[in-house]
């Protein structure tokens, strides 16, 4: 029960960061119907960015822990959603009338070269977050040990996707983005600056993507510059999973894909543990390519 | 017509430089140019599927394993010669095309891109875990046989370099046939449209599971000549990498046309060889490339060409 | 018995029925037009006979065999060819090159014949090739087939694909409206091509708008609106049928 409980928890944590990251293929996916490759090497970006930050300005010891934090994620999704506008309109922009494929090329380069450009500047070996930043201490929950740092997680992912559901739901730019997912040219029609609305979606999703970074180096206390493509891989089964272009889709999917996996490897193996991701991923496309919470669209002749 | 005769003397000239190399060139270059010749075989077979049909194949390194594997397996478990070996890994490799291709072939683009990803990392996952006992884990399989051809022993690389360039030069002429066929044509109708080519009387269902068929066992039989040159295999050789690489020589030099995809090997393998400084920065440059290449010329360096029917002036009345 | 029999061919996207309980024969060797206003769902007829689409109800029998369930290549190869609405060639492609697809699913060269080049995959490479070449003379193409499709004027795009539907020697032609976007002249010219795959034994079915075209090429008319057949019969007869005439011009 205990091992169950642990595992549940895990599970849950690590969901939350997947979800952060689908969240931002589903809305890129939503507005340009682009499978932005390039996601996961800007989640890295958003780790790596994170530990400069913390090591070179010592925010944490400032301002406190819980402060310090906040305005260090703050800065991390600034930095990575400019560098996600910014990636869409050299990479994608351009692209956007020609055939789609182009597109999938240009976003696998973009990948690539950002990855790379990571390494360039930092190095191809590992690194270790500082460890003290968050107390390693551990609550009871019904006289079940769960180590703080995943409530820690889970909450804060929990709250981000919350703000960008009512961001998204009732905001003017909100119904600004759900239009133009809907129909771009109807919403260019009825006076919606599209392409400014695909800027936000690139400021918004790369940004939650680089909290997600910063969260992951926090729970594990370590970062590769290659980490992106198994995060984003991941990430991007729990938004087909969900329904691709679905934001709730892209939470619920996140969260169980993190449980289905932990669950997994704790109880089938744990050196198959990456493996099952893709599993689940190969299954949903061939059974339930709109995923859980998508709808079908029938393809015009 | 001035313009064939020139690319034929091009291409004759390039063939006996090449064919020469060993000559005047060291061990170490040697070597290089077999690297570079295995992944134009590999480039090669990826063409079939990705350039000429169109379909987004991104785990090509997981067909190239399994030759590899069934070769070395085949060899050091049953001693059955590694040129023996050859055309079993290739079929093998081809079934094992098929089987991943069915399920999934249909899928869009981007969505078949993810899935063969998928399924490379989870057989490379499944070689480290050494399932059923038959890869050896993360060590690989170790003291595969050289290939004997004739009765002669090929050890060297200067050896190596004429089989597998040999290998090449088969490939290439028979893929060119190929291309120049019934089959040839039906694969870039599906490339085109989909639904133009159904509709035109195609099956497109069947061609894409042939074309994934024929480039799987192609990739099979490049296993085979690089587990027999390197005499060990492991799973770290076979990685997301190496179909990343792979595509990336299609798409850059130029999908669909054979003397594209070498040119492409060339560049992307060879050069790096040359600017060792560079080695460093290649991938980032080859994200950059890929980029640029997209925004500026999406056909890549050598672009498809419509075919020329050479026949056709002398059936016109 | 009729070449093509549609029987209560229901359709329905959705909450939307496209099509519901069409019934109409096309008769070997004669020319049928499928008119009605837009949305009437007659290009969703024509999907539903290539085998694009799956029928909800009904069923549909060509020479006697039903096709409702079959893949779109093979109704090709039992001999129903068409055109698109939207022209769907292969653009990028060589004009002959697109005549050829059609001449695909008469040939039998598989992968081992292509590398090797056999005797007979070259001889049947010629046949082919000689074929598609007098199709595109009998649609009026003739020299250009080492153009790209996508280079061709608007109306000799239509004519292209008619002459791959050719090419596969279909019993039954279906042209998804082959005048649109022609100019007159080539309008006049469609008609004339129209009478001459006639003469050659083929039986049309066709949608258009150009009703003084439909009037001139048809023998026999079917009348769809809001997916329902509201006339059918000879073009003088539909065109005087009251429901006809309201269907066009609306209800007072």
């Amino acid at each position: 029960m205990e091992e169950f409980f642990q595992q549940l928890t895990n599970g849950l944590a690590v969901g939350g960061i997947y979800a952060l990251i689908a969240l931002g293929y589903t809305m890129v996916y939503g507005v340009l119907k682009l499978i932005n490759f390039a996601h996961g090497d800007l989640f890295t970006l958003g780790a790596y960015l994170g530990l400069t930050l913390l090591t070179s300005l010592g925010l944490s010891g400032h301002l406190g822990t819980v402060l310090g934090l906040i305005v260090l994620a703050i800065m991390v999704t600034g930095f990575v959603g400019i560098a996600g506008a910014l990636l869409e309109r050299a990479a994608y922009r351009p692209l956007r009338d020609s055939h789609r494929l182009s597109a999938v090329v240009s976003a696998l380069g973009a990948s690539i070269f950002l990855q790379n450009t990571i390494m360039l500047i930092y190095g191809a070996k590992n690194y270790v977050y500082p460890l003290d930043i968050l107390p390693r201490t551990t609550l009871h929950i019904f006289g079940l040990p769960v180590p703080l740092v995943r409530i820690l997680i889970l909450t804060a992912s929990l709250l981000l996707m919350a703000g960008l559901y009512l961001f998204i739901q009732k905001t003017r730019l909100g119904t600004a983005i759900r239009a133009a997912a809907i129909d771009q040219g109807a919403a260019k029609l009825m006076g919606i600056n599209v392409n400014q609305v695909i800027m936000i979606v690139f400021l918004v999703g790369p940004g939650l993507g680089g909290v997600a970074g910063l969260m992951v180096g926090l729970y594990y206390g370590q970062v590769n510059f290659t980490m992106g493509w198994v995060y984003g891989l991941k990430a991007f089964t729990a938004a087909i999973l969900g329904g691709i272009g679905n934001i709730p889709g892209a939470m619920v999917g996140g969260l169980l894909l993190g449980v289905i996996e932990a669950l997994g490897a704790a109880y089938i193996s744990i050196a198959w543990k990456d493996a099952i991701a893709f599993c689940v991923l190969i299954v949903i496309l061939i059974v339930r390519p709109t995923g859980i919470l998508g709808e079908r669209v029938a393809d015009k002749i | 017509m001035m313009n064939e005769k020139y690319k034929l003397f091009l291409y004759s000239a390039f063939a006996l430089i090449l064919a020469t190399a060993p000559l005047y060139l060291n061990s170490y270059w040697v070597d290089v140019l077999n690297s570079v010749g295995l992944y134009a075989i590999l480039a090669l077979s990826l063409n079939i599927i990705l350039g000429d049909a169109g379909l987004y194949n991104m785990g090509h390194a997981a067909f190239f394993a399994v030759g590899a594997y069934t070769a070395a397996y085949l060899n050091t478990q049953f001693g059955l010669p590694i040129l023996w070996a050859l055309p079993v890994s290739g079929i093998v490799a081809g079934i094992a095309g098929l089987l991943v291709a069915r399920p999934v072939v249909h899928l869009r683009g981007d969505y078949l891109l993810i899935v063969t990803v998928g399924v490379g990392e989870i057989l490379r996952i499944a070689l480290i875990n050494d399932v059923f006992g038959l890869t050896g884990g993360p060590n690989g399989i170790f003291g595969i046989d050289r290939p004997v051809l004739f009765g002669f022993k090929i050890r060297k690389p200067q050896e190596f370099f004429y089989l597998i360039w040999g290998f090449v030069a088969v490939t290439i002429f028979l893929f060119y046939r190929l291309k120049n066929s019934r089959f040839g044509r039906a694969l870039d109708y599906l490339r085109e449209d989909m639904t133009a080519a159904e509709g035109s009387g195609i099956d497109t269902g069947r061609y894409q599971l042939y074309a994934f068929m024929v480039g799987a066992a192609w990739a099979g039989m490049a296993g085979t000549l690089y587990a027999s040159k390197m005499s060990i295999i492991s799973p770290e050789s076979f990685s997301f990498w190496e179909s990343v690489l792979i595509f990336i020589i299609v798409i850059l030099g130029g999908s669909g046309n054979i003397a594209g995809v070498l040119l492409g090997t060339f560049l992307i393998i060879g050069l790096p060889e040359a600017f060792r400084g560079f080695a460093n920065a290649r991938m980032w440059f080859f994200g950059l490339a890929m980029m640029l290449m997209m925004i500026f010329r999406t056909e890549g360096i050598l672009p498809h060409r419509p075919r020329v029917f050479k026949s056709l002036d002398r059936q016109r009345p | 018995m009729s070449l093509l029999s549609i029987r209560n061919l229901t359709k329905r996207f959705g909450g939307l029925t496209a099509v519901n309980k069409v019934s109409f024969d096309v008769e070997e060797g004669a020319i049928v037009g499928l008119i009605g206003p837009n949305g009437a769902g007659k290009t969703t007829v024509f999907n539903l006979i290539t085998g694009n689409y799956r029928p909800d109800e009904g069923d549909i029998l060509f020479a006697g065999t039903s096709i409702k369930a079959l893949r779109t290549h093979k109704i090709v190869s039992m001999g129903i060819a068409r055109t698109f609405q939207t022209i769907r060639l292969f653009q990028k492609v060589s004009v002959l090159e697109n005549v050829l697809a059609g001449r695909h699913c008469r040939m039998k060269a598989g992968l081992v014949a292509g590398m090797l080049k056999t005797p007979f995959e070259k001889k049947e490479e010629r046949e082919a090739l000689r074929y598609c070449v007098e199709e595109l003379e009998f649609v009026g193409l003739k020299g250009q087939e080492s153009q790209v499709a996508d280079s061709l004027s608007y109306g000799n795009q239509r004519l292209l694909e008619i002459a791959r539907a050719l090419a596969s020697e279909p019993k039954l032609l279906i042209l998804d409206e082959p005048a649109g976007g022609m100019n007159e002249q080539e309008t006049e010219a469609l008609v004339g091509l129209i009478g001459k795959l006639k003469g050659r034994g083929l039986t049309i079915l066709l949608i258009e708008h150009d009703m003084s075209l439909v009037m001139r090429a048809c023998e026999h008319l079917v009348v769809l609106e809001y997916g329902c057949k509201i006339a059918e019969g000879p073009p003088e007869t539909v065109k005087n049928d009251p429901k006809v005439i309201e269907a066009y011009l609306g209800a007072d």
